[in-house]
């Protein structure tokens, strides 16, 4: 079923607000000491696997740049652009899969955690570093540690909570087929 | 709920301007910036954004909760910087004076220490407008104020909807966590990292695939209001803009082009006082 | 230049069949509503009235694929040629979610979206706003935002975002689903007034039809099974026997009158209790049947399971929501607790299951209630998870507390967190799943499961902890009333299992019918404990906690019956008598479950 242009509006909108939450409020200790994972990188994944590039790449724009205002820091825009391209790239995966129809099997798993793994690459260890350099000038070891770590932690998060997500979704879609009773 | 932006609703010359206004002049400033480290240009923003403060009548201590966690990023970026690449600002500023040494690769030079305080005023130059903005813009004029610089209706309304639905989200996260956690569901440190996640999957599943029926009850209602009809629309929390607007907005361009030149005579971005 | 009889919605052997199902929704419908007309639809869940609703809205053909057949047509022309937006101009939709309708940061931008949409400027924009507001008598909040406004106050702002289009037809889609009782009544009475000023038709769907009757309807159209059944004046369809018969709750009145052997007939203008004409024989008729009902006597006192002294809670912004509240509940009790929003109900209930800890006071559970001091550790020292392992709690909507994809995974999860051994768990979920009536359906997903057998999944989840005491939110919220007797009875089988049970609502039949007791909260307080007939026999009480008298009182009164409290318990007393043995026989056949199942024994212990 294809989406309306009005519930892809609606749908960015909500997984902005979504993303915002959760990296807002979703306090998951991580093992590093005083740093928290981002979950909300598994529900962008998730998003953007069902409305598209488009949503993905505007709900990273939107809830991320709504997240460094709330704490007051500024637009951190290297990153918030890295959040947006990684919507974008992982929405790429949309066309490929058909969770909207309840279909979300072993190959759709290895589909959607293959694009999510290449997509954080990108976005975290070339798109937010160099972004860092060019308009921040920071040290290039920095910021591409930086990415390292940040973009290792976003894909386990994102093979956890995004395939759980889609599963579920799924496995919420009705199907046809009849399911009877057990004695 | 919606103090999560932290708006504070006072009179004042600032809080008179129009959202779009406000908007157009912290993306100049914030361009103006971020463009240069001129260190006297820099220098000279925290002092401006410090008087607008003064007229915008917004206290220190209606900032100070947000003001906290900025300090820490911006400690934690410079400690970050230092430890990385001790010597970044040697090779920025084509000059080596040592003043002493840490052990090791950490001596410490005057260019290093320079570009330290280029980054601190960079934060100072950016961060106060920012909260300025937020606390003197009104969530409601944010999305007419997107739409008026040129970002399409539509987005800019996904933008109004992501503020008007946050606090729900939030509230609706809190309840399902507490039922959650009756039944035994922990993301606490005394478990394993996989657990966590898994835990915080048994959370986020149930608010997230409420959030999807949502979508589909606002995206009917919207529909059945006229929502997308026209190619055009207009918004009851648009102001006209007045004289103080273009006065606002010419300043601000001002700024941008100051930093452009300074760019041009410097030869680079930064403004080098060691060769 | 109106037309005042013009035909605005028709109907011509129109049928509808939706992309993703195998069978028809909607067969055969014939229906016709003209400029003024106020329509009420009802009939059970899944009868296809949804559907309907969205048939005149435009939401089908435009945002609902399908396949239809015969005619649907606005104003003379078929829905399907127009657009959503040329529909929208004549009919104005109140969704049931007040909040998912609810769609601008403030009143006043809500209101203002539809004109937004138009692209109509200021200063009309602005005048427009005000006057629709003041219409439905909300330009006081006009810079509010959703989260401070009641449920009442936001059907009124989605209300004016409708009426400022001028539209010809208001379509409301169960108008009264989250709105308490004394709300629920000025809904209506705003309804009304609205459709007097604007000369609208107006089209309501509702199965909580004593309700909408609390003001005049021209016609009432039920429906079941994807067709219309009848489409009569109220007068006359309430004369027969068919609102029953399909699975629609009648008026409690009337319910009465048909119990004390008076038959009803249009004559006596049985369409509201205040049109309501009884001949003294009629009345007479009610007066012995009353008397004749033996009374149940009240169980003898049982062991306090809990206490609640002097509770003070105030949230983190300031906001103070318990003032001092003081409550017992004993062991195996039915009961529930009501009253408006804010009044303090559910922040007790958090307290209670320890989500938020009271600034003063103290709870007691279990032998600390009881005072018996030996083997009483305390209650307040006890973490949320080890709470649950006594209190469970049930949220109102299902789908915020189910996570996993299986049945069994779901009522299991509980068990698994807390490093129970695989053995164990298998024994404990067969057997929740037979006492709620699960067990066929244990190797199902979740997701085919229908709302009412959801929330079924989630008490089991919570009932395989094996706690003393449930609590429930609205238990019976979003069903209709064969669902909800459904869960009622099936709530009232694990009270006769020895659970206690607490349900917190604003449904007034819930507590009349099921709750033995009855707590009621206003303004962060308990005013009244009492039965359920007491209360809503006291005008007092019934004012204090915006809850509306039962329309048994009125009929007592009617008929010469000083003692109305009596009345209305002897009410309860006789349907106790008479329909509860057969729904509970009926509900021990359906799970198959023995007597003495150990779940009880487990919960005792």
């Amino acid at each position: 079923m294809k989406n309306s242009p009005v519930k892809t509006i609606v749908a960015i909108g909500i997984g902005a607000a979504l993303f915002f939450v959760l990296g807002r409020f979703v306090a998951i200790p991580s093992p590093v000491p005083n740093t928290n994972i981002s979950t909300q990188y598994g529900l962008l994944a998730f998003m953007a696997a069902i409305f598209g590039p488009v949503a993905g790449a505007l709900i990273g724009l939107i809830g991320h740049a709504l997240i460094d205002f709330s704490y007051g820091w500024g637009i951190w825009w290297s990153w918030v652009i890295a959040s947006a391209c990684f919507g974008a790239l992982i929405g790429l995966v949309a066309s490929r899969l058909s969770i909207e129809d309840g279909e979300f099997g072993q190959k759709g798993i290895i589909t959607f955690n293959l694009f999510q793994v290449v997509s954080h690459v990108i976005a975290w260890g070339v798109i937010a570093p160099v972004l860092d350099i060019v308009m921040y000038k920071e040290p290039a070891n920095k910021v591409f540690l930086q990415g390292l770590v940040g973009g290792i932690s976003n894909i386990v998060t994102t093979a956890i909570i995004g395939t759980l997500l889609c599963v579920a979704y799924a496995a919420a879609k009705p199907k046809k087929g009849s399911l009877s009773r057990d004695r | 709920m919606r103090n999560i932006f932290n708006y504070i609703d006072r009179p004042s010359p600032i809080h008179d301007l129009t959202g779009a206004t406000k908007l157009v002049c912290l993306l100049l400033w914030s361009f103006a910036a971020m463009m240069t480290y001129d260190t006297r240009f820099l220098a000279m923003l925290p002092v401006l954004s410090f008087a607008l403060f003064v007229i915008s009548k917004i206290r220190l201590r209606d900032v100070s909760f947000m003001l906290g966690f900025t300090v820490v990023f911006m400690v934690l970026n410079n400690v970050l910087v230092f430890l990385f690449s001790p010597q970044h600002g040697v090779s920025l500023y084509h000059a080596k004076h040592v003043l002493f040494s840490l052990g090791g690769r950490y001596v410490v030079t005057q260019e290093q220490l320079f570009y330290h305080l280029n980054l601190v005023l960079k934060y100072l130059s950016t961060i106060p407008i920012v909260l300025l903005f937020v606390c003197t813009t009104d969530p409601s004029e944010f999305a007419a104020s997107l739409n008026r610089i040129g970002v399409k209706y539509s987005i800019a309304y996904s933008v109004a909807l992501a503020l008007r639905y946050i606090p729900d989200i939030q509230r609706e996260y809190h309840e399902i966590s507490q039922a959650q956690q009756a039944r035994g569901i922990e993301m606490s440190k005394k478990q394993t990292l996989v657990k966590r996640l898994k835990s915080a999957g048994a959370i986020l599943i149930p608010l997230i695939l409420s959030s999807m029926d949502r979508i589909e009850v606002i995206s009917n209602a919207m529909e059945l209001r006229g929502f997308g009809k026209k190619k055009k629309r207009t918004w009851y929390m648009a102001r006209p803009f007045s004289r103080w607007d273009i006065l606002a907005m010419i300043l601000s361009a001002g700024l941008l082009v100051t930093a452009i030149l300074l760019n041009v005579r410097n030869g680079e971005r930064f403004w080098n006082p060691f060769v | 230049m109106k037309d005042e009889n013009e035909l605005l919605v028709e109907f011509r052997d129109f049928g509808f069949q939706y992309n993703a199902q195998a069978e028809p929704t909607l067969y055969h419908i014939d229906l016709k509503i003209r400029r003024g007309e106020k329509v009420l639809i009802a009939g059970p869940s899944g009868c296809g009235k949804s559907t309907l609703a969205s048939c005149i809205n435009g939401l089908i053909p435009f945002s609902y694929r399908g396949e239809s057949t015969g005619k649907a047509m606005i104003r003379g022309r078929e829905t399907k040629e127009m657009s959503l937006f040329e529909i929208s101009q004549t009919v104005g939709t109140v969704l049931q979610d007040s909040d998912g309708q609810f769609i601008g940061l403030t009143v006043a931008e809500d209101i203002a979206f539809a004109l937004e949409n138009e692209c109509v400027r200021d200063p009309q924009l602005h005048e427009r706003v005000r006057a629709a507001a003041s219409l439905v008598n909300i330009e006081s909040h006009l810079h509010h935002a959703p989260e401070d406004l009641s449920g009442g106050q936001k059907q009124r702002v989605a209300l004016a975002g409708v009426m400022v289009n001028e539209v010809d037809l208001l379509l409301f889609d169960e108008p009264l689903a989250n709105l308490d009782p004394a709300t629920g009544k000025t809904a209506m009475e705003l309804i009304e007034d609205m459709r007097r000023k604007s000369g609208a038709a107006v089209v309501i769907i509702e199965h909580r039809l004593e309700d909408v009757l609390h003001r005049d309807v021209d016609r009432i159209v039920l429906m079941n099974d994807g067709r219309i059944l009848a489409d009569a004046a109220p007068d006359e369809l309430l004369s027969t026997g068919l609102l029953a018969q399909n699975g629609i709750r009648e008026p409690l009145y009337l319910t009465a009158l048909k119990y004390a052997g008076v038959t009803v007939t249009p004559q006596m203008r049985p369409g509201s209790i205040h049109s309501l004409k009884l001949e003294e024989a009629q009345k007479e008729k009610v007066r012995s049947w009353s008397a004749g009902v033996g009374e149940i006597p009240p169980r003898k006192d049982r062991k306090i399971l809990l206490q609640a002294e002097n509770i003070h809670f105030t949230y983190g912004n300031g906001y103070k929501a318990l003032d001092g509240v003081s409550l017992t509940i004993r062991e195996g009790e039915l009961m529930a607790i009501v009253g408006t929003n804010g009044a303090g109900k559910s922040t007790f209930s958090k307290v209670v299951c320890g989500f938020e800890t009271p600034q003063k006071g103290r709870i007691r559970f279990g032998a600390e209630a009881a005072g018996i001091p030996e083997n009483a550790g305390s209650w307040m020292d006890l973490s949320i998870k080890e709470r649950a392992d006594h209190i469970g709690y049930v949220m109102q909507n299902p789908n915020q507390m189910i996570s996993q994809t299986m049945i069994w995974d779901e009522v299991a999860l509980g068990l698994r967190t807390r490093g129970v051994d695989e053995a164990e768990i298998t024994k404990r979920v067969e057997e929740t799943l037979k006492i709620c009536g699960l067990w066929p359906f244990r190797r199902w997903p979740v997701s085919a499961l229908s709302f009412g057998q959801k929330k079924r999944v989630t008490i089991a989840s919570i009932l395989v902890l094996q706690p003393e005491m449930i609590i429930l939110d609205e238990p019976t919220a979003g069903q209709d009333y064969r669902h909800y007797t459904e869960i009622m009875e099936f709530l009232r089988t694990l009270g006769s299992r020895g659970f206690t049970v607490v349900m917190i609502t604003h449904d007034m039949h819930l507590m009349l019918e099921y709750a033995a007791r009855c707590i009621v909260f206003s303004e962060k307080k308990v005013i009244a404990d009492d039965s359920s007939a007491g209360v809503l026999t006291s005008p007092d009480v019934i004012a204090r906690a915006s809850l509306k008298e039962t329309s048994l009182y009125t009929l007592a009164k009617m008929c010469g019956i000083r003692d109305e409290r009596a009345f209305v318990q002897s009410f309860i007393d006789y349907e106790r008598k008479n329909r509860r043995g057969s729904f509970a026989s009926a509900e021990t056949a359906s799970t198959g479950t023995e007597p003495g199942n150990t779940e009880q024994e487990g919960a005792q212990s």
